[in-house]
């Protein structure tokens, strides 16, 4: 596959699925107001996706448009990072189903920081395509960023129970920011994610800081979402994702 | 019921919808400090393109006229029509004031 198709879908399914993830809390989230700012934060993801996902249909040239890419791929096609597959709450698997705020908030800040960092570089992309929708997309992420960030010094430096859960999420979560950083970049058109690994764990350790967390030990951990390898959540997230377009394909509102 | 004390406080939040109209009341949320109601604000009541400004400020901070008094209050100027300027004769060209 053509490595800018490959860079472009890397981008676009991890908006794409970090949003449906997000959007589970619609309804749920701890108040009303939360409940909005998760779902604004989901539908901005998704805008993200639905722009890249157009671009990557038009580099892939087999006529697929954003709804094929993004609700009739196979699992093993989908060029996510695990860490945006992971379910709600992981760290106490016996709920199943159930959502953490904790795990939620602290994947929220990572994950805008390091999308921050990705579109900054990408708004310069020799690329206009690539260019045009991070500029767009980098006022999104940076509210994003500022919004979750808050809610993480909130609960870090809270009370001990808080600070408790956000540190058993941040514990759990670490090895899958890895992958943040292992994609290849595209000569001129976008940086190896490597590059963004020292700013983001920079502001990171600040962030950590504030928030009185401690940073847990480097991982070995290696996950390939981005090569198609997916955690055991991915199949049933596309199937809750999937259902409708497969059950009435081309089915429109 | 919950003890008050585990609530966050109420805030009265005011948008601005365009440069130069004034701000609006819109609406009430909770929210732990100013910040968060500011965010919270722009969450809840801007997602549609409502705004470009906001203001919040904590419910308790406002100072309500007493409901019970809205007779002696408001009643008296019923009937003092000469307080509004409708009794001037005006020339033709002001058709629209």
């Amino acid at each position: 596959m053509d490595a800018l198709l490959v860079y472009v879908l890397r981008l676009a399914d991890t908006c794409l699925i970090h949003s449906q993830r997000l959007s589970e809390w619609a309804g749920h989230a701890p108040v009303l107001e939360e409940d909005l700012a998760l779902s604004n934060i989901a539908l901005d993801l998704l805008g993200q996706a639905r722009a890249l996902l157009t671009y990557a249909g038009q580099l892939e040239g087999a006529w697929r448009d954003e709804d094929q890419l993004a609700f009739l791929r196979e699992e093993r096609d989908y060029r996510n990072v695990v860490l945006v597959e992971l379910p709600n709450a992981v760290a106490s698997p016996s709920d199943g189903g159930g959502r953490d705020f904790a795990l939620t908030t602290v994947r929220n800040a990572a994950v805008a920081l390091w999308l921050e960092l990705l579109y900054e570089r990408l708004q310069t992309s020799a690329d206009a395509e690539l260019a045009g929708i991070a500029a767009k997309s980098l006022k999104e992420v940076r509210y994003h960023r500022q919004h979750s960030g808050d809610w993480v010094v909130r609960l870090g430096d809270g009370t001990d129970e808080s600070q408790a859960r956000m540190q058993a999420a941040l514990n759990v979560l670490w090895p899958y920011f890895n992958e943040l950083f292992a994609a290849e970049g595209v000569d001129g058109v976008g940086p190896a994610w490597s590059e963004l690994a020292p700013p983001w764990h920079a502001r990171w350790a600040t962030l950590m800081t504030e928030a009185t967390l401690t940073l847990p030990r480097e991982s070995a951990m290696r996950p390939r979402g981005i090569d198609g390898i997916h955690s055991e959540h991915m199949g049933h997230l596309l199937a809750t994702m999937q259902h409708l377009q497969r059950s009435y394909p081309g089915g429109t509102w | 019921m919950s003890n008050p004390r585990n609530e966050w406080p109420l805030w009265e939040v005011f948008v601005r919808s365009k440069a130069g109209l004034d701000h609006k009341h819109c609406g009430s949320l909770h929210a732990a400090d100013a910040p968060m109601a500011i965010q919270m604000a722009r969450d809840v009541y801007t997602r549609r393109q409502e705004g470009t400004s906001i203001w919040v400020v904590r419910s308790e901070q406002i100072v309500a006229s007493d409901p019970t008094e809205k007779g002696s209050l408001f009643d008296p100027a019923d009937d003092k029509v000469y307080r509004h300027p409708t009794f001037y004769e005006l020339p033709d060209e002001l058709n629209h004031m």
